[in-house]
This record gives structure tokens, C-alpha cells and sequence, in this order.
């Protein structure tokens, strides 16, 4: 059992430093920023490791619609290398995107509908959602209420869920209105949870990082802001447009209703830079205290040795901490969602 | 927004992505995913409470059970006590009544052989009494007959005779 936890450690190490072989660059200098910036992004193709001076990863396909030239599709592996494929071609001071360049000169951002690596990811997210609901919804679906509770995965997965509605939905909405809400609070937490803890896996099937990407948690506040206020009530309106303040409050300079209109916004705002800044966060550092090994290798065996001990010391407290955080900010995004909800459904108070 | 990183600058091929991959995985659990599984999860609770109840209620009714059987036995009891004793009341007044049957019947046959025997010792003595009459008739002819061959002793009898009825 010991040379098991061991041997497990070792191998989250290797794991952990194994993407930054490739960050290395061909001069021997490191530059942490790109580095870990590059690690934080998105990719045309999704790059495991470089070995010697061969890079492997795996190319994925490009998907464009040019206004000039119209739909292209293709292998990633056509741009790699700073090559070009048919005037498009990856412009590194343009953050890596796909530019086309037309007329020689001039370049331009095609509608770029590429199957990135966050894209990629999300596609496992949701592939392992989708079975692992479907085949306890297909257990269910086979027992009878008189069977015995279910075991194993499915008992896991029953215990998740009644975890998710029974602390955080029902609490947070109200006896009265949760029901419908519960099925997109439950996908919004599971797909969070889920890419959160591929985010850990430094390699594929994990490893991009997906929830700490803006459009991510962009896309996902923006649900919540249009079920919030989509199912807001009357009640709801009426406490933001004309709130129970002294007159001069909202008469003249109608300033309660500012600011309640401004809180709308800043609600789903909030959601969003939670979820990003945890986990850029979290990824940073452990991308960071990776790095620290490689630049206090170049300093001598000495000081390399024992910064590495440290920084790998560090790192393994750092992913026991973003697995909790994994858990944490799913949690946190489910319950201000719901919470949130719950506030659009006051009761008329007298 | 040219300065930010690209983490920082909202993609719109990947919020593409993520809206269909999104909508999708949430059009697909909402339908066959969540509420076949809440469901099944509510039926299973109402179930145990539902079990539980009628455990609880199956309970009392025994209880109620068991005291009905104690009283039945009771009743049950009292009846046969009951029975037995009119059962030996009914024998014994059966015994009487046939003793006194009997008694009155041996009355009636002994009445009715005493006057039998009555009426058949009337008769026997009758008959004795005419064979009696015949047979000292007889006698006396026979003897009169012997001593009225001689008319000297014919003639002392009417003397003494006539003696007797002066006398």
C-alpha cells in the first residue's frame, strides 16, 4: 500500500512536469509568462509533449469561414510550424489566431469555428456527462422502487445529485419554486465540476483549461442572467424599478432603481471572474511552481536540487488544494446561481 | 482589448462550441437524464415512508389482533363452561324424568298384575267353589243313597230330622 501511494506520487509528479518539457526553448531560456500563458490558452492542436525536438500532438481539425473565400476546413497540422495553407496562417502577434491574408497585404479574422483543444475538452466534458447520466437514468429506468438502492456508480451518482438539490437547489430557491430549475442547475454544476477536475490532468484527456477561460464562464453567467431574469416575478420588477425607500430616493434622481438595474449586471459579472480568476489562479501557480524547476536547474546542481524538492513539495499541496477548489467553485457558481434565482421569486410580502 | 492576453478576450468560435455542446447535453439530460432519476429517487423515498407507515400501522393491528384472540378465548371459554353445565343439567333432569317414568310405569304394572291376580284368584275360588258345591251335592247323594237302602234307617233320619227342626 505504500509503495502504492508512492509509486502515485511520483507519477502526479512526472505528469505535472511533463507539459513544460516542451516549453523549454531551443536557446535554453525560460520564459515563465509565455509559458504559462500558453499553458492557460487555447490551441489549435493539443499538444502533449515534445521529445527531443519532435513535437507530439494531436492536430485537430480547422474550421473557417473566410467572407472573401468561404468555408475551409483542414488539419491543424497544415498552420503548424508558422506554415500557410491557402492564405491562412497562425499570427503570433495576434495572440495565435487564424488571420487570412488577402490581397498580399492586409489581413484579416476570418469567423473562426475551429475545434480548438478547449473545445475539444469540452466535447470529453460532455460525452462523460451525458454517459454517465444517461446509464444511471438507464439503472432507474430497469429497477423497480421496490429493488434495493443502487450500489456502486450509480449510488455515487445518486448521492452527487441529492447532494446538489438537496443542499444547494432546494435551500437556495425554496420548497415552492425549485423544481424546474433543477435541471440546468444540476448540468451547470456537473459540467463545472467535470472540467474542473480535467483541468487537473495535466495530460489528454485533460489538462486545457477550460473553466478558466472567459468565454466559459462568460457563456455560463449569461445562462444564469437570462434564467434569472426570465423567471423573475413580479415582485422581482418592482423591488429593482420601485424599491421600498423613502420617495427622494427614486423620484427625482431615481437612484434606488440605478442602482438596483446596475446589480442586475454585476450578479452574473460576479459569477463569471469567480469561476475565471479561481481557476487561472490555481493553474498559475501550479504552472509557475513547475517552472521554478526548470530555472533552478540552470542555476547549478546544487540550488536546483533543492528548489525542485520544494517546488514539488509545493505543487503536490497545490493540487490537493485545486481539487478542493474544483469542488468549491462548482459549488459556489450552483448556489449564487440558485441563490440568485431565488431572489427573481420573493414572496409578496405584506 | 488588443493588449489583453488571449484568456482574457472572449473567443467566438469557442462560445459557439460551448453554446451547442452546452445546449445539447442540457437538452438531453433534462429529458431522459435528471427526471427519470429524481423520479425514481422521490418514488423510492415515498416508497420507504409508504413501507414504513403500513409497518407501523401493520403493527397496532396486531396488537388489536392479539387482544380480539384473548377476548375470543375468553368468550370462548365462558361458552364452554356454559355448555358443560347445561349439558349435566339436562342429564340429570333426563334421569330424573326416566326414573320417575319408571317408577310410575312399575306402579302402573304392578296395579295391573294385582288385579290380574285378583280377578284370577275370584275365579279360581268361584270355580272351586261350584266344583266344591257339586262335589259335596254328589257326596251327599252317594251317602244318601247308602243310608236310605234300609227303610228302618230311612225312618230313624226322618225321626232325627224331624227331631233337629222341633228342637
Amino acid at each position: 500500500m505504500k509503495i502504492l501511494r508512492f509509486l502515485s506520487i511520483l507519477l502526479l509528479t512526472t505528469l505535472t512536469l511533463m507539459p513544460l518539457q516542451a516549453s523549454e526553448t531551443s536557446n535554453g531560456k525560460l520564459n515563465v509568462k509565455e509559458t504559462v500563458l500558453e499553458h492557460l490558452g487555447d490551441g489549435y492542436d493539443w499538444h502533449i509533449t515534445t521529445w527531443g525536438h519532435t513535437h507530439i500532438s494531436i492536430p485537430l481539425p480547422v474550421i473557417l469561414y473566410s467572407e472573401a473565400t468561404g468555408f475551409h476546413v483542414f488539419s491543424s497540422l497544415r498552420l503548424s510550424h508558422g506554415q500557410s495553407y491557402k492564405g491562412f496562417f497562425i499570427d503570433p502577434t495576434q495572440k495565435n489566431k487564424i488571420y487570412e491574408r488577402v490581397n498580399g497585404k492586409s489581413t484579416i479574422r476570418p469567423w473562426d469555428f475551429s475545434i480548438t483543444k478547449n473545445v475539444v475538452q469540452i466535447f470529453i466534458v460532455i460525452s462523460i456527462l451525458l454517459i454517465g447520466f444517461l446509464l444511471t437514468a438507464r439503472w432507474y429506468q430497469k429497477h423497480e422502487k421496490v429493488d434495493d438502492a443502487p450500489k456502486g456508480f450509480v449510488g455515487f451518482m445518486e448521492m452527487a445529485i441529492l447532494m446538489v438539490v438537496d443542499d444547494i437547489i432546494r435551500p437556495s430557491i425554496g420548497e415552492k419554486h425549485y423544481r424546474p430549475f433543477v435541471p440546468y442547475l444540476l448540468t451547470v454544476f456537473f459540467f463545472i465540476i467535470t472540467t474542473n477536475l480535467l483541468g487537473l490532468i495535466p495530460i489528454f484527456p485533460g489538462g486545457a483549461n477550460v473553466t478558466g477561460n472567459i468565454t466559459i464562464t462568460m457563456f455560463l453567467a449569461i445562462c444564469t442572467f437570462l434564467v434569472v431574469n426570465f423567471s423573475g416575478n413580479k415582485e422581482y420588477w418592482k423591488e429593482i424599478f420601485w424599491p421600498e425607500v423613502p420617495a427622494w430616493l427614486k423620484v427625482p434622481i431615481p437612484l434606488m432603481p440605478a442602482i438596483e438595474l446596475f446589480g442586475i449586471f454585476t450578479k452574473p459579472l460576479a459569477l463569471m471572474i469567480r469561476l475565471f480568476a479561481n481557476m487561472v489562479g490555481g493553474h498559475s501557480v501550479i504552472l509557475s511552481l513547475t517552472c521554478v524547476i526548470f530555472i533552478a536547474a540552470q542555476m547549478g546542481p546544487m540550488i536546483g536540487t533543492s528548489m525542485s524538492v520544494l517546488s514539488i513539495t509545493l505543487m503536490i499541496f497545490m493540487n490537493f488544494l485545486e481539487l478542493l477548489v474544483a469542488f468549491i467553485q462548482a459549488y459556489v457558481f450552483t448556489m449564487l446561481s440558485a441563490v440568485f434565482i431565488g431572489l427573481a421569486l420573493p414572496e409578496h410580502h405584506s | 482589448m488588443q493588449d489583453l492576453p488571449a484568456l482574457l478576450t472572449p473567443d467566438f468560435g469557442l462560445l459557439f462550441w460551448m453554446l451547442l455542446a452546452f445546449t445539447v447535453v442540457f437538452v438531453i439530460l433534462k429529458k431522459w437524464g435528471f427526471p427519470v432519476i429524481l423520479k425514481a429517487v422521490e418514488d423510492r423515498k415515498q416508497f420507504i415512508d409508504e413501507s414504513l407507515k403500513n409497518a407501523r400501522e401493520a403493527n397496532e393491528k396486531l396488537a388489536n389482533i392479539q387482544a380480539e384472540c384473548e377476548t375470543l378465548l375468553k368468550q370462548a371459554h365462558d361458552q364452554q363452561a356454559q355448555i358443560l353445565k347445561d349439558a349435566s343439567d339436562t342429564r340429570s333432569k333426563m334421569i330424573q324424568q326416566a326414573k320417575d317414568e319408571a317408577i310410575l310405569e312399575g306402579k302402573k304394572m304392578i296395579e295391573d298384575a294385582r288385579n290380574a291376580i285378583h280377578t284370577e284368584r275370584e275365579n279360581a275360588l268361584r270355580s272351586i267353589r261350584s266344583q266344591v258345591a257339586t262335589l259335596s251335592v254328589q257326596i251327599a247323594e252317594k251317602i244318601l243313597q247308602q243310608q236310605l237302602q234300609n227303610p228302618s234307617q230311612q225312618e230313624q233320619l226322618i225321626d232325627q230330622i224331624l227331631q233337629d227342626i222341633k228342637e
